[in-house]
């Protein structure tokens, strides 16, 4: 992981509100946001079934609107936020996040990459709604969909589409306990090696982005005999103008390249960068994956 | 003499999937303005979907809803295989039927217990809920955890499964795999059948709408995986194909979702529906169910469709069951589908109701339009309607009651707010 996590210990304590200490609980407060998203990340809370009820011991369950409609008021000790900004609202909506939230933790493709929905920002905005809605003009959006480190300081970034429930699960106990989490580094490609998986792309010519995307999935795709579709985002130091030359050697048309390399994580630069026509000033397209990283 | 106006707030509606709210305006004993009000962002997935491969809606359809991928999975699978003349083996319906049951159940299990059951034994929420009632609230997630047990070993995972292609499946699963599931699906059986008489017991209010029902017909048992034709509750047989000379989806200011109405009237698709239309093909521990929860053989009161879901997931738990034990492997994990110019029509039944999807390819295999048509667009004119009835019988009450009545009665729907791509606000509003 290459953010840095400051222990809950050491980091300044968000102000209390006036009503806290009213009813003391000593339990780490924990919300859960949504912005534009499917819900599927959250829905990976819920899903821990075996240390759900565990986990609710150890932290208060202050604001999560998908499974309570109790609220505890702010600030919150740790925010898991799901989703991308696309709309005004929402741009505004993330600063009182950040401001209300002690360890903030974006969760999920959406979150950290914009999401499937920055498609979006590829194409006409305004041509794509016509195409959807009779009455665009009644829409409110933006002419982007970006991650939520676009906008504000992101502590630890949970990536995948969906996220690990593992992955969620040690976050919320590294937290608990002060440390830093344990997250996997590496691509999908060495996933794959660790588990033994004969190398679809290798021995089945499938088309596979497993080299280039980050490690967290535990190498499903392969694992079912199909090439991994990116859905992790670009690991730490990928080389996708590579591994797209590859592709169209193996006698892929340019065009399943490109949509290989836009679907789930289109926001992330490495990958957007993959397909783009060459940079005339000779910088190279690796150097732009620091725009998929957690600080802004 | 007019009276001054009643407004009720409920800036975020919980316990749905998706965020959204509510505005309803009273005035002189009637609810002059009732609104769902779906303010999700747009997302826009009919539009970038132009131009991509006919291969890649299940997987970019599926992050529509975190809750239901395989819903949308599935409708994608058949509209686009109907546009190639292409119709999968039986295996592989069956196959694509048993990871259906696996959405249900774990749709279904958070629905019933987690989601609606809070309102009914007034907690907040399940968690809350679980200080007082521990073993009711792990039994939910006992159950829950078969159906995301199920769709991980057929899928892959259970949020966005992987396994899933046009034509069939990436890989089969291994027979011993899905045997060794039987343990925690009758578990998750017994489970559910223990909580009928908990949920029998339970007081309801009494409401009977009137709503035009409309359901898949499978022609092979409870409506689910796939089918030729939706039925409706008046009696009309139409072809899937048909979908759109019947309902029609119009934009209204107060929603980011199309509303939809059949024939140019508001109709009711999901448990409801899919229940009084389709009671006799439900398996017989199902209809047992239903008997022993008060049920006749159609409902008509939105506040009972939990008792509906629990029918329904019994019936899931069983089929599962029966789909394991008499697998016998297929063939072939996928069969080809080769792209022509074709539009193609496809339709399932996702936990919420009928999910419509409908492609436009061409020859090389491009889509040139797609159409996304989700359960929570279609009801919500029906949401509505129930909403104002439940507010002109419940006048007497308080703002702060009156505001709950409509959440809970909302919550019945388990609206799912990703599902119509959009956001919904409640607001109430007395004028």
């Amino acid at each position: 992981m290459s953010v840095d996590v400051a222990p809950l210990s050491t980091r300044p304590a968000p102000a209390r509100g006036p009503l806290e200490g009213a009813t003391p609980d000593a339990r780490p407060t924990l919300a859960v946001w949504k912005f534009a998203s499917c819900d599927g990340c959250q829905l990976t809370l819920l899903n821990c079934e075996a240390e759900l009820l565990a986990l609710a011991d150890r932290v208060q369950v202050a604001y999560f609107p998908e499974a309570t409609r109790a609220v505890v008021a702010g600030p919150y000790d740790v925010s898991l936020v799901e989703g991308s900004i696309t709309t005004a609202e929402d741009a505004e909506r993330i600063q009182q996040v950040r401001a209300q939230s002690g360890t903030l933790v974006t969760i999920g493709a959406c979150a950290t990459a914009g999401g499937i929905q920055a498609l979006r920002n590829l194409a006409d905005v305004g041509e794509l709604a016509a195409a959807v809605y009779p009455r665009p003009d009644q829409l409110a959006y933006l002419a982007r969909s970006t991650p939520i480190a676009s906008h504000v300081t992101v502590d630890v970034q949970l990536y995948g589409c969906p996220i690990d429930r593992g992955q969620l699960l040690e976050v919320l106990a590294a937290v608990l306990a002060g440390r830093a989490p344990r997250l996997p580094s590496g691509s999908v490609c060495a996933e794959c090696k660790r588990r033994g998986t004969v190398c679809v792309a290798v021995a089945d010519g499938l088309a596979c982005l497993g080299p280039v995307t980050r490690a967290g999935c535990g190498a499903l795709c392969p694992a079912h005999h199909r090439g991994c579709y990116g859905c992790f985002g670009p690991q730490d130091t990928p080389n996708g103008r590579s591994l797209a030359t590859v592709l169209g050697e193996g006698g892929m048309a340019a065009v399943d390249v490109e949509r290989a390399f836009r679907t789930f994580a289109t926001g992330a630069e490495a990958f957007r960068a993959a397909t783009a026509p060459p940079i005339a000033t000779g910088a190279s397209p690796t150097d732009a994956a620091a725009g998929h990283g957690g600080r802004p | 003499m007019s009276t001054a106006p009643r407004e009720l707030t409920v800036p975020m509606l919980a316990r749905v999937e998706g965020e959204g709210g509510m505005h309803v305006v009273v005035q002189d004993g009637r609810a002059v303005e009732v609104q769902l009000r779906i303010f999700e962002p747009p997302r826009f997935f009919e539009g970038f979907l132009r131009g991509r491969s006919y291969l890649e809606p299940p997987d970019i359809t599926a992050r529509i809803c975190g809750i239901c991928p395989v819903a949308y999975q599935f409708s994608a699978c058949l509209a686009i295989e109907d546009a190639c003349g292409v119709v999968v083996p039986e295996e592989l319906r069956l196959l694509r039927r048993l990871l259906y049951c696996g959405e249900w159940i774990e749709s279904h299990a958070l629905h019933v217990f987690m989601l609606h059951l809070p309102d009914l034994l007034g907690y907040d929420g399940a968690i809350e809920m679980a200080a007082d009632h521990r073993g009711l609230v792990e039994s939910a997630l006992r159950m829950k955890r078969a159906g995301n047990e199920l769709m991980t070993v057929v899928g892959g995972r259970s949020v966005h499964p992987v396994n899933v292609r046009v034509g069939g499946f990436h890989r089969l699963p291994e027979p011993a795999a899905l045997r060794a599931l039987r343990p925690m699906l009758s578990a998750a059986l017994d489970d559910a059948l223990a909580a009928v008489p908990l949920l029998a017991r339970q007081e309801y209010p009494d409401l009977e709408q009137p709503h035009l029902y409309v359901a898949l017909d499978a022609g092979h048992g409870y409506p689910l995986e796939s089918g030729a034709a939706l039925v409706t509750s008046s009696g009309l047989t139409v072809p899937v194909s048909s979908f759109g000379t019947h309902i029609v989806e119009h934009q209204v200011g107060h929603s980011h979702a199309l509303q939809g109405r059949f024939d140019g009237q508001p109709y009711l698709v999901g448990p409801l529906a899919r229940y009084s239309l389709h009671f006799a093909a439900l398996s017989p521990v199902a209809q047992q169910v239903a008997s022993a929860a008060g049920l006749g053989r159609t409902c008509r009161n939105p506040f009972r469709s939990i008792l509906v879901r629990l029918v329904e997931l019994v019936h899931a738990l069983v089929e599962a069951l029966a789909i394991i034990d008499a697998w016998d492997g297929a063939p072939v994990a996928a069969v080809p589908v080769e792209p022509r110019a074709a539009e193609g029509h496809g339709a399932t039944e996702a936990p919420r109701g009928l999910l419509y999807h409908r492609y436009r390819i061409d020859g090389s295999g491009t889509i040139l339009a797609a159409q996304i048509v989700p359960p929570t667009a279609q009801n919500q004119p029906a949401i509505e309607a129930d909403l104002r009835a439940v507010v002109e019988a419940n006048l007497g009450l308080d703002d702060e009651a009156l505001t709950r009545a409509c959440e809970t009665a909302i919550r019945t729907y388990d609206p799912c707010i990703s599902c119509a791509t959009h956001f919904l606000r409640l607001t109430v509003d007395r004028r």
